[in-house]
């Protein structure tokens, strides 16, 4: 067990470390730490520490947060097609961030600019709505019903974003569709460091529940005769998963299926028991992602590619592949 | 003596909905078997989610060792009560191994993960139903009678004084039904597990457990030693069926035989 997990943590810093290195100008590792050099004068350095690594931390941020909330709706759910995007949780971020450009909204507070607040506000509106559905399900209401309000929201939202951009003149429509695309391209270490807090804490918060969500797998009833306070826990669950959602929608925009094929990778590969699952999926979700970002940035020329086009690419076909393996 | 007591339990699914049970009591004695019969729909499940303190009485109430069940954290219950259900399905692979692991929640702190002496009494409990082979199978590729064995290893791994179980040989087929009946009667009898069983297999209760309680409709209608409870006329009563109850000389428990639909 610690032994994979250790893997996994390997493979993770390897591409951190690797990653920064590569792009479309060239720079040498040795360089990049050559004390002799003043940073002002040291290209390699710049690239290094200005251009890439916020955006390789940003990555890791964003796979990592995103991962995770799929583990964890996916066990409350009982379902392996639970996700932040199947849920609505990113279609709310995303409407909240369209209003934002569209109507330029740019009050800013404590210095976090106005898009990431409305699409994190964005996401916590979709989380409310699946929250009052999962309350009601305590009388009967199936998971599988939750997923269809899932849909039916996302659906919902995807229409009134589509309302939006219309009242928006072409320059908004053309700022809203690259965010919508999602993009890693975070600029400064600010940005990182803002969405780095409530990231840190829900993840902590998630590391408290390993047994409780091998436990809820098997359904409400058995994990509450094995001593789990489920109520408890599932509000402790879902709180967290939306604020990992929304910080990593709001750092990187509505990346797709990373919060699905994530989780579901790392199953077949360690298995169900979610002491490995959790820290595998955080580790490689990040490692994921930042290899979807080094494609993104290097595989299509110098304008690169919005890295969630990259996920959506390799996901789409990944996800259609995963319903035929499981409903044939 | 009394290790669990129903006291004029009612409970309804919704506020001021049909009763599901209307001021049921029943006592279970430490170290017993009792089987709780009754037609679909009378109240079995009801009563023993209510014992296992997953419902709520909305009157009356549980007592666990002179204690009541609602004062207690889930926690503790379940460190007391492991439940069986009819069937258990898991949303991801997990091992047998794991499922019987589950067992050993209530026994660990937050942050607390399994040790040594957690997997020493796993594989005991998966030694103690016959299922050591199938330790590192996936759960879901296991058989209905196997899978039984291994949630039963489950709940043995909770290491509680009683164990309630809900139709635990409803979709067996007559092989594992005997095969679940003994290994109910040795964990009984070897480690004393005091046992609440609902069941509409009649013969399995009478081979099975020393008193039982019959439901209708949320009411108890009879309750007691096995051998005075079961007999054609409360079989009548309970079902609306014309059976004969005799003593099978091989079986040596009473055997029910069904006749027909009482007139």
């Amino acid at each position: 067990m610690a032994a994979t997990i250790a893997g996994f943590g390997a493979l993770t810093l390897l591409v951190c470390l690797a990653a920064p290195l590569v792009g479309t100008t060239s720079i040498h590792l040795a360089r990049v730490f050559d004390r002799t050099i003043p940073f002002t004068d040291n290209v390699d350095a710049q690239v290094f520490f200005v251009a890439r690594l916020p955006r390789v931390l940003a990555a890791i941020l964003v796979g990592s947060s995103l991962a995770v909330a799929g583990v964890v709706f996916q066990a409350f759910l009982r379902n392996p097609l639970a996700s932040p995007d199947t849920l609505g949780l990113s279609t709310g971020a995303t409407l909240g961030a369209v209003i934002v450009i569209t109507f330029h909204i740019d009050t800013a507070v404590f210095g976090i600019s106005a898009v990431p607040i409305a699409s994190f506000l964005g996401a916590a509106i979709a989380l409310g709505i699946v929250w009052a559905m999962s309350v009601a399900r305590r009388h009967g209401t199936s998971t599988t019903v939750l997923l269809l309000a899932g849909v039916a929201l996302s659906a919902f939202f995807g229409a009134l974003n589509r309302l939006v951009q219309v009242l928006g003149d072409f320059t908004d429509t053309f700022r809203s569709i690259r965010w919508m695309m999602g993009s890693l391209d975070v600029g400064s270490y600010t940005d990182v460091a803002v969405s780095f807090v409530p990231i840190t804490a829900a993840l902590v918060a998630v590391a408290t529940l390993p047994r409780v969500l091998d436990l809820v797998s098997l359904g409400t009833a058995a994990a509450e005769s094995r001593g789990v306070d489920v109520r408890r826990a599932e509000r402790l669950a879902l709180v967290s998963a939306s604020v990992l959602t929304g910080s990593a929608v709001s750092l990187g925009g509505p990346i797709p299926f990373v919060g699905i094929i994530v989780p579901h990778i790392v199953r077949l590969i360690v298995g169900a028991d979610h002491r490995v699952v959790l820290p595998a999926a955080a580790l490689f979700g990040g490692t994921f992602l930042v290899l979807c970002d080094l494609l993104a940035r290097t595989a299509f020329g110098a304008a690169g590619m919005p890295v969630g086009a990259v996920t959506a690419l390799l996901g789409g076909p990944f996800f259609l592949w995963l319903l035929f393996r499981r409903f044939r | 003596m009394t290790i669990v007591e129903a006291n004029d339990v009612s409970f309804a699914y919704e506020r001021d909905g049909a009763r599901v049970l209307d001021r049921v009591s029943v006592r279970v004695p430490r170290g017993g078997i009792v089987g709780l019969l009754g037609p679909n729909g009378s109240g079995k499940t009801t009563l023993l989610r209510l014992m296992s303190g997953t419902l709520t009485p909305a009157s009356g109430g549980i007592v666990l060792d002179g204690r009541s069940i609602t004062a207690m954290p889930r926690r503790e219950i379940a460190r007391r009560i492991a439940v069986v259900p009819q069937e258990t399905h898991s949303a991801f692979d997990f091992t047998a191994l794991e499922i019987v692991m589950m067992g050993r929640y209530p026994h660990l702190g937050a942050f607390e993960l399994e040790g040594a002496a957690d997997l020493a009494i796993a594989r005991e409990a998966l030694a103690a139903t016959g299922t050591s082979r199938l330790e590192a199978r996936r759960f879901a590729t296991l058989s209905g009678g196997e899978k039984q064995r291994v949630v039963i290893a489950s709940a043995l791994a909770q290491a509680s004084e009683v164990l309630l179980l809900d139709e635990p040989t409803a979709s067996l087929d007559l092989g594992f039904q005997l095969d679940i009946t003994a290994l109910l009667t040795r964990l009984n009898a070897e480690r004393g597990v005091t046992m609440v069983v609902s069941t509409h297999d009649l013969n399995l209760a009478a081979a099975l457990c020393g008193s039982l309680v019959m439901l209708r409709a949320g009411h108890v209608i009879a309750a007691g030693d096995t051998r005075s409870v079961l007999t054609n006329r409360n079989v009548r009563a309970l079902y609306g069926v014309d059976a004969e109850v005799v003593d099978h000389p091989r079986a040596r428990h009473l055997t029910v035989v069904p006749l027909a639909r009482a007139e």
